[in-house]
């Protein structure tokens, strides 16, 4: 029955403010690539680590070209993650690779160390006809299928209830898959949150949420978002495990997500993870920082920079050189450079595109919009130059 | 064939659903070991165990998150949401998740999987938040399906359609008729079609069309203009989303008028989109505007709710005007 039927009993007006919960932050790793005193070797053997060091590398090339695309006018629209690369990408290494990933829109790290290609991501950031996507949504709303990452979308923290729906059906299916769910902060002030964590408790589901605390929704910082100590302490009130995790810090983010899997498969229980790290770019490339933030800010959490203190890492135990650094960074500039050159020369989705999809069958009434529009279209070809060529010739 | 009314008929269907596919899972506010506070799910927690038949909490944005990721996951959930008046909360899962679900991922993920039950409809005293019919807010939302039973026969048969059919799909149940409807429904697994509405009569003077409970309150309007020797031709459209145009068009263009009732206000309401899409196909056709019985412009009152309501009188009313037009 009710689990509060064993609180202890007093005689006179008792107030809880919970100041006494303090929820520590998890480190393995210094700045310098060192471990803190007391903290334990990882688990991350060299070829795990040195993926999960290239796919952080990979998302932060990425990112950089392609604002600067964005910039360009190449590009409608880019949101980056720079900054919080450790936090996605270490978690993402620590799944099993066909649990399911739900996501906010800052995690292309979990998706690039699955193995998206170059070329996936540049089809959905065009939206051309190879665009799994069909150009229906806006640039970084990626999904995959078939590497269990399931389709973006724009509704902050709707994807968190969705979560402990899919992993409640995983658990029925016996297969000892989890699901794991990203949002920031700033989503975890939605209702969808407070209704997916209280679900997952009381039903028991293999599923962990990872929160991004990154300092900032747009311009909104954390502390006018809430008043607690963070997000974390709200998991006592679902009785749910919880750490917290120096989120620029992949040692830390792997470790307590490898332990936080174990928690969900084995005994279906919840756990929730806020991983504390900085937006160190800005919210999308429609936002300038500059208006609600400053430089010195920013530049204390770049000497912090997950990436850097990763590398150093890889240098101390000699997995990694300065020449192979070197390497890598060419090497992916020159590959995202020339991919985009390709994706941003293909086609659009055909114009069918537009009605199929909606349901599993085009509807009559669908197919007579779709008719019209046509007929339309070649009334008018020029105002249409991208589909123009798809409808000449006759009724 | 057997007897029942239009809950039993809904619990057979979910019953049926359930014994012959895994993962068919019902839940929802009160559902489980209760059976459901109109007891739709009776004794399916005891036959189909805890895990697929079971109580959620109170929280409506949650059911329907929850059902999204479920469908998503390939499981087939039927989630209930107690009063249709209390869907809004859910409205953002339904409208900007469940509908676009396979649209936006280029058909990589869909919800297909899911329906959601809701009682709907007044005449039962319920006031504001235990009256309405939320059907028009849903029709303005591609990708989702609505459906409105009016009989134990379609309850079953087309919510059995509504869990087979590989779309998110609304099912609004008449509250009203509940106990009230009662009929014979066979006990085998039948599904009706989605899309499609049903000519129960054929007239010539005039086409009525509603869906649900109405559909009880529009016969008796036929019943008094039929002694006064107006031949009525009455359509059940049975699915709101998409609705059958073509049926509806064909009647017209035969009877050349239309009246359309429905229970929710006027002002926004599906009868609306009806009208106008007729009035563009039939206009040549049409021998007297279109008229619409309908709720008033206001929240659905208590004390007032026999004046407020579109009933037999008031429909009757709208088929003598029209065709006296």
């Amino acid at each position: 029955m009710s689990t509060t039927t064993k609180a202890e009993v007093v005689h006179t007006p008792t107030f809880t403010d919970g100041a006494e919960f303090r929820i520590p932050t998890f480190q393995v790793l210094k700045q310098d690539g060192t471990l803190h005193e007391g903290a334990q070797a990882p688990a991350l053997d060299k070829d795990q680590a040195l993926r999960i060091y290239r796919t952080m590398i990979f998302t932060r090339v990425l990112d950089e070209r392609m604002l600067a695309a964005q910039r360009q006018g190449r590009l409608s629209f880019y949101m980056q993650c720079i900054g919080e690369e450790a936090a996605i990408i270490g978690s993402a290494a620590a799944l099993d690779e066909d649990d399911m990933i739900m996501a906010q829109y800052r995690e292309q790290g979990a998706l690039a160390y699955r193995g998206f290609t170059t070329d996936e991501f540049m089809n959905q950031l065009f939206g051309n006809e190879m665009d799994y996507g069909k150009g229906r949504q806006m640039p970084v709303h990626y999904g995959s299928a078939k590497l269990h990452y399931m389709t973006i979308s724009s509704p902050l923290a709707t994807q968190i209830p969705q979560a402990t729906g899919y992993a409640y059906g995983q658990k029925l299916a016996g297969d000892g898959k989890c699901t794991i769910v990203y949002f920031g902060e700033g989503a975890a002030s939605e209702g969808d949150f407070h209704a997916a964590l209280n679900m997952a408790a009381v039903h028991r589901v293999p599923v962990i949420f990872l929160c991004r605390n990154n300092g900032y929704a747009i311009s909104t910082p954390s502390v006018e978002q809430f008043a607690a100590d963070g997000v974390a302490p709200r998991a006592f009130g679902y009785k749910m495990d919880v750490i917290r995790v120096d989120g620029n810090d992949v040692l830390a983010v792997h470790e307590a997500t490898r332990l936080a899997r174990r928690m969900a498969v084995e005994e279906n229980r919840p756990v929730l993870i806020e991983a504390m790290t900085y937006r160190l770019a800005a919210h999308s490339s429609s936002d300038d920082p500059s208006g609600y933030r400053s430089k010195d800010e920013e530049a204390v959490w770049r000497e912090k920079d997950p990436i850097l203190r990763m590398r150093h890492w890889l240098q101390g135990r000699e997995w990694w050189s300065d020449d192979e650094e070197k390497e890598i960074q060419e090497r992916l500039r020159r590959e995202v450079l020339e991919t985009m050159k390709k994706a941003e020369k293909r086609p659009p989705p055909p114009l069918e595109s537009l009605v199929t999809d909606v349901y599993d069958q085009v509807t009559p009434e669908l197919s007579r919009q779709l008719d019209n529009l046509k007929s339309h279209i070649r009334r008018y070809p020029d105002a249409y130059p991208k589909t123009a060529g798809q409808v000449r010739g006759g009724e | 064939m057997a007897k029942m009314n239009m809950l039993q008929a809904i619990n057979n269907a979910l019953d049926m659903a359930m014994a012959a596919n895994d993962r068919v899972l019902c839940f929802g506010e009160d559902v489980g070991v209760f059976g459901g506070v109109f007891r739709a799910t009776s004794n399916l927690q005891q036959k189909y165990g805890k895990d697929r038949c079971f109580n959620t909490p109170l929280v409506e944005q949650g059911i329907i998150g929850f059902a999204n990721g479920l469908a998503a996951q390939g499981s087939v959930p039927v989630a209930e949401i107690q009063f249709a008046d209390y869907i809004f909360p859910a409205f953002d899962q339904i409208v900007n998740e469940s509908a676009k679900f396979r649209y936006r991922s280029g058909n990589l993920f869909d919800v297909g999987g899911l329906t959601i039950r809701a009682p709907y409809g007044g005449g039962i005293a319920g006031g504001l938040y235990h009256s309405q019919s939320p059907e028009a807010y849903f029709a303005h939302t591609p990708g989702l399906k609505i459906v409105v039973p009016r009989n134990p026969h379609q309850a079953k048969g087309l919510l059995l359609g509504a869990i087979h059919d590989p779309n998110p799909t609304l099912f609004f149940e008449p509250k009203r008729l509940y106990r009230a409807s009662v009929g014979e429904v066979p006990e085998e697994d039948y599904r009706l079609p989605l899309g499609e509405a049903e000519v129960l009569k054929e007239g010539t003077d005039i086409t009525l069309l509603g869906w649900g409970a109405q559909m009880e309150v529009i016969g008796q309007a036929v019943d008094l203009a039929e002694k006064e020797g107006i031949s009525c031709e009455v359509i059940d459209l049975r699915t709101i989303l998409p609705w059958d145009v073509n049926t509806v068009v064909e009647s017209v263009l035969k009877t050349g008028r239309l009246v359309v009732s429905h229970e929710a206000p006027l002002t926004g309401g599906f009868a609306s989109e009806i009208s106008a899409t007729i009035q563009e196909r039939c206009f040549l056709y049409l021998e007297s505007p279109i008229a619409r019985v309908t709720g008033m412009d206001t929240p659905f009152p208590l004390a007032l709710e026999k004046e407020y309501l579109p009933n037999h009188l008031k429909v009757f009313d709208a088929i003598r005007a029209s065709v006296e037009f």
